[in-house]
């Protein structure tokens, strides 16, 4: 199989790679694991006061289609509300990588990540 | 002889549906079905009998190698009771299982970047008692209890173990290479 140019660049030169600290003012965490091939992803997203996702951090143990997929949502979310940040949708993130159709499940499990950070952001925010 | 193709693979080798396994009694019955599956003993056959020797030839290993290590042959056993591969993929991964999955991952990253080895055969050596104490657990949930729902959370933690396993094997392989 040949990864596409821009998962290579994602995977040699990966964006906002790394951690926030969890107690960080605004920070919310998602992980996420895919149990077929046993990759996991833990996403971060650090949110402003009026509700917009400030910046955003990942760490992802997978393949490179796993780790072009978070990095490039990591750079997706940045500048967008919450709810906005829900619209990503995972058949933008395979389109925008050209993965393959056995690389589908990376880019699911990229917005599912997205979703699990909201989540915590909205559970530690008291919002349903 | 050929191979019935139709066979899952416990009946393929003659075992009992357990996920307690004779592993004597499995490598006998391979050595005995690779004798006759052996494509050398169809050479006498026109090519329709030794393209289905080597259709048998094949079925026979796969088994093997399915029967053989403990996360698939339990994916196996759970697929014959009805629980898909699917099904069990489909289910979403406790938080405590991600978390010590990502714990585990970054140690094993930060070790392998410090070139810290010992650190790394330690982490191999707790992995793999912690692996035997899940797989005695499964073995109970799967031929004790029939806890299928559970034994399908059991396997998708061994699947996030055997990835986590591959890393910390590939790592001391890069400092063999290296030294």
């Amino acid at each position: 199989m040949t990864y596409s140019n821009k998962v290579l660049d994602h995977y040699e030169n990966p964006r906002n790679a790394g951690s926030f600290a969890q107690d960080e003012e605004g920070v919310a965490t998602g992980m996420v694991g895919a149990p077929a091939c046993g990759d996991v992803m833990k996403l971060q997203i650090k949110v402003s006061k009026d509700g917009i996702i400030e910046d955003a951090r990942f760490k992802t143990y997978g393949c490179g289609s796993a780790i072009a997929s978070s990095s490039l949502v990591t750079e997706w979310v940045k500048g967008k509300t919450l709810d906005e940040a829900l619209t990503i949708k995972n058949a933008r993130i395979a389109e925008e990588l050209a993965l393959p159709p056995v690389k589908i499940h990376c880019s699911v499990l990229a917005e599912d990540a997205i979703r699990a950070a909201v989540a915590d952001y909205k559970k530690k925010h008291g919002e349903k | 002889m050929s191979v019935d193709l139709s066979l899952d693979y416990f009946a393929l080798f003659g075992l009992p549906y357990r996920f307690r396994l004779d592993e004597e009694a499995l490598d006998r019955a391979w050595h005995a079905l690779q004798a006759e599956v052996h494509p050398d003993r169809h050479a006498h056959l026109p090519d329709s009998g030794q393209r289905g020797a080597i259709a048998g030839a094949l079925r026979v290993n796969e088994a093997y190698a399915v029967l053989k290590k403990p996360v698939t042959r339990a994916r196996c056993l759970l697929e014959l009771a009805g629980v898909s591969q699917d099904a069990v993929n489909a289910r979403v991964p406790s938080p405590e299982c991600l978390f010590e999955q990502l714990e585990w991952r970054e140690a094993v990253e930060e070790a392998r970047k410090a070139n810290d080895i010992d650190a790394l055969e330690q982490f191999a050596l707790r992995l793999q008692i912690q692996t035997d104490g899940i797989i005695t657990y499964l073995a109970e949930q799967l031929d004790g209890r029939r806890d299928l729902e559970g034994a399908a959370d059991t396997v998708q933690r061994l699947t996030f173990i055997d990835k986590l396993r591959l890393e910390i094997d590939n790592a001391l392989a890069a400092f063999d290479n290296y030294n």
